[in-house]
């Protein structure tokens, strides 16, 4: 017989959130939340998936987890599945709750929920789908990771993930406004423009760390000459992570503010920044959650926008950027929402020198900080790192080819590679698109 | 043993072939009824195109990204698939004992080639409990189940193939391989061989969700 692998995971990492929340419960009350969930908030999906998986071990490739741990068989998609919910239904939801935090680590942060694993089994299990149905009973058993707790708790209490407060929020708007308008004189950002086109959003943290991600997007607003706006009130942060906690119905209320204030200002479109998370919940969970089959209002991310703009040649490229850049594929935006022949013809019209990494598209390596695991925080940074080594073996591969610039059009890609980058000692300089976009751009005198 | 022979052969098979189809038919309802009541909006997002689309290509060997990473495996799974389902349909012997019983028959294989592809059955099944026991991310997921489900799929073709070859006690392995093969059928609907049944709308599903919502493909 094989040896199943023997070796000690990574150090055992104490959240306070999970040990807490551990502390407080008994195997009865796990088995209750347990029971009703499955119960209640689960049916077809999750029995097919179940009852049809034939155990063959096919899935495990996909997963970079796996890959990145030679091959250890506790990190392939079926093999988390079976450490956590086969776990739960062979034992009728009774797990003791020491078992519990085990299960909840697994859940929370050695998944990035990217659904890479759903093109490689045969069946299409969708074994996201089955890591969040366990992510929902942590969250109802109050056993989730601190950090990301918090985050879901300043979207319950403001409506946006960064406890922004709503003067802050508007300040920081006039802030970038001015900024901008000494490069563009006639340059706004629309507040509360009640008809416009366009509403744009952005997730929390913009405003709070990285402010000049909305002055470029002002720049190119103005240049393109869009009638646009952005909302003063709660319901401008699209970003989600009680979508991950297993927080559903703070999910739905933060989406219903999102939509309602595109709602309000009567805007034909909602436009959003280069995140891949927030796209996932207005375009795919928050709008079912609500009962929509699809967004109530047209989506559009930032990489089908800039798309629009360059075909339409609203927006002009003084002089390309020529040093060699690689494309990162966020899960959301591709697996997702299969913008990967638009970001190749952005990122083409932008640069002179693109270098493919390998593979791409649908099927990317995903960055290891989806699925709300860069959100639980610093104790897990190493988890992230350690389990994306196959990711910087893809980058170094694209490296050897030429490129010195990483684009990632998403947030959590974006941090995430930015850990991996480091190190792996890659020397990337990582960029957004419309990083690039503001600086080749034709503007005004 | 005569007694025991007309009985295998007369009221079991008729049990096992009405527990195989009302089963299949059960598992089916009893997921389309459970989907009605608590999962209905998966029927709004089902795109037949995009079902077909994402089924057509899980059914050509080589097709998907998957099948290309593991050549063995696939070779294997197709040709094990293809016989398993082919081979008890088309064998001579069958054909006949439909025809002597029902005086309907159809086309039958050269009962060389039979006699193959039932060893191709068998090899295939090894293959997998190779598989089983040495790779550790399948033997990490394997329990006691999955080696007795392979033992039912195997033994109705080692049977038949001793059976028809005569070789060692003929009537006992011919009991033996009716008993199996009854047994084979009348427990794919309720173990994880009911992926027969269930696949195409597994595979259906996560298709049209690719192809419908996520505009990506899913191979
Ligand atoms: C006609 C529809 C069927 C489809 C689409 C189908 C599909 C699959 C797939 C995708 C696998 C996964 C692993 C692999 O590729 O080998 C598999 C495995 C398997 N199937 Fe099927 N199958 C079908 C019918 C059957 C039937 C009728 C049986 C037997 C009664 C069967 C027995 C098995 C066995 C024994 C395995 C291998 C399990 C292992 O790895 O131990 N299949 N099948
Ligand atoms: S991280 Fe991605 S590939 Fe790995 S198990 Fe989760 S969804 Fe599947
Ligand atoms: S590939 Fe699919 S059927 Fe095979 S073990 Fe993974 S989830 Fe189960």
């Amino acid at each position: 017989m094989a040896e199943v692998a023997t070796k000690k995971k990574t150090t055992q990492i104490l959240d306070e959130g999970i040990e807490r929340g551990a502390a407080r419960l008994t195997t009865d009350q796990i088995a209750t939340v347990v029971n009703r969930v499955l119960k209640t908030e689960t049916g077809a999906r999750l029995k097919t998936y179940v009852e049809t998986c034939i155990h063959c071990g096919l899935c495990s490739e996909a997963c970079h987890y796996y890959l990145s741990h030679d091959k250890d068989p506790r990190y392939s998609p079926v093999g988390k599945v079976k450490a956590t919910l086969w776990e739960i239904l062979k034992r009728k939801g009774r797990i003791d709750p020491e078992s519990m935090k085990q299960i909840a680590l697994i859940a929370y942060t050695e998944c990035n929920l990217c659904k890479r694993c759903a093109m490689y089994c045969p069946f299409g299990i969708d074994i996201a789908y089955l890591i969040l149905v366990v992510r929902r009973i942590c969250h109802l058993l109050g056993i989730t990771p601190q950090y990301l707790q918090d985050t879901a708790h300043s979207h319950a209490a403001t409506m946006n993930q960064m406890w922004i407060k709503d003067d802050e929020w508007i300040d920081t708007l006039q802030w970038q406004e001015e900024e901008a308008q000494a490069e563009i004189p006639a340059l706004r950002i629309p507040l509360e423009k009640e008809g416009a086109d366009i509403m744009y959003s952005v997730i929390g943290p913009e405003p709070k760390f990285q402010a000049q991600l909305i002055y470029q997007t002002a720049v190119l607003m103005n240049v393109a000459g869009l009638n646009w706006t952005m909302p003063a009130t709660p319901g401008w942060d699209n970003s989600d992570m009680a979508m991950y906690s297993g927080d559903n119905e703070i999910m739905g209320r933060i989406k219903r503010a999102h939509f309602e204030a595109a709602t309000r200002l009567r805007v034909k479109k909602i436009v959003m920044g280069e995140c891949g998370h927030a796209f996932r919940s207005v375009y795919d969970m928050g709008n079912r959650w609500l009962g929509w089959k699809m967004p109530p209002i047209p989506i559009v991310h930032a990489i089908e926008f800039y798309y629009n703009l360059l075909k339409e040649k609203r927006i002009t490229v003084a002089k390309k950027y020529d040093e060699g850049v690689t494309l990162h594929d966020p899960c959301n935006v591709v697996r997702g929402g299969g913008l990967h022949e638009k970001s190749r013809y952005v990122v083409k019209a932008i640069s002179s020198n693109f270098i493919e990494m390998h593979p791409n598209r649908e099927h990317n390596y995903c960055c290891c900080a989806g699925g709300g695991v860069i959100n639980c925080g610093p104790p897990y940074k190493n988890v992230r790192v350690d389990g994306n080594r196959i990711k910087a073996e893809q980058l170094f591969a694209a490296k050897s080819r030429g490129a010195t610039t990483l684009i990632a059009p998403c947030h959590n890609c974006h941090s995430g590679l930015e850990d991996i980058n480091h190190h792996y000692g890659l020397g990337f300089k990582i960029k957004f698109i419309g990083d690039i976009l503001y600086e080749v751009m034709e503007k005004p005198e | 043993m005569h007694d025991l022979y007309n009985f295998v052969s007369g009221p079991l098979v008729w049990v096992a072939f009405a527990v195989f189809f009302f089963g299949c038919l059960y598992r089916l309802i009893r997921m389309l009824a459970l989907v009605n009541q608590k999962e209905k909006f998966i029927f709004s997002y089902m795109s037949f195109k995009y079902s077909l689309r994402s089924i057509l290509h899980w059914s050509i060997p080589f097709a998907t990204e998957n099948m290309r990473q593991h050549p063995v495996m696939t070779i294997v799974t197709f040709a094990f698939h293809f016989c398993l389902i082919i081979t008890p349909l088309f064998l001579l012997a069958h054909v006949i004992l439909w025809d002597e019983a029902w005086h309907f028959s159809w086309g039958h294989l050269p009962e060389g080639l039979t006699d193959i592809m039932t060893l191709v059955v068998v090899f295939g099944c090894f293959f997998f409990l190779i598989r089983r026991l040495r790779l550790p991310e399948v033997q990490f997921v394997t329990s006691a189940s999955d080696y007795i489900i392979l033992g039912i799929v195997a033994a109705p073709f080692i049977t038949g193939f001793l059976a028809y070859h005569q070789w060692f006690n003929y009537p006992f392995f011919m009991i033996l391989h009716i008993i199996s093969g009854e047994i084979m059928l009348i427990t794919i609907p309720f173990t994880r061989l009911a992926h027969m049944v269930l696949a195409p709308f597994t595979r259906a599903y996560m298709g049209s969700e690719f192809g419908g919502v996520r505009h990506a493909r899913d191979w």
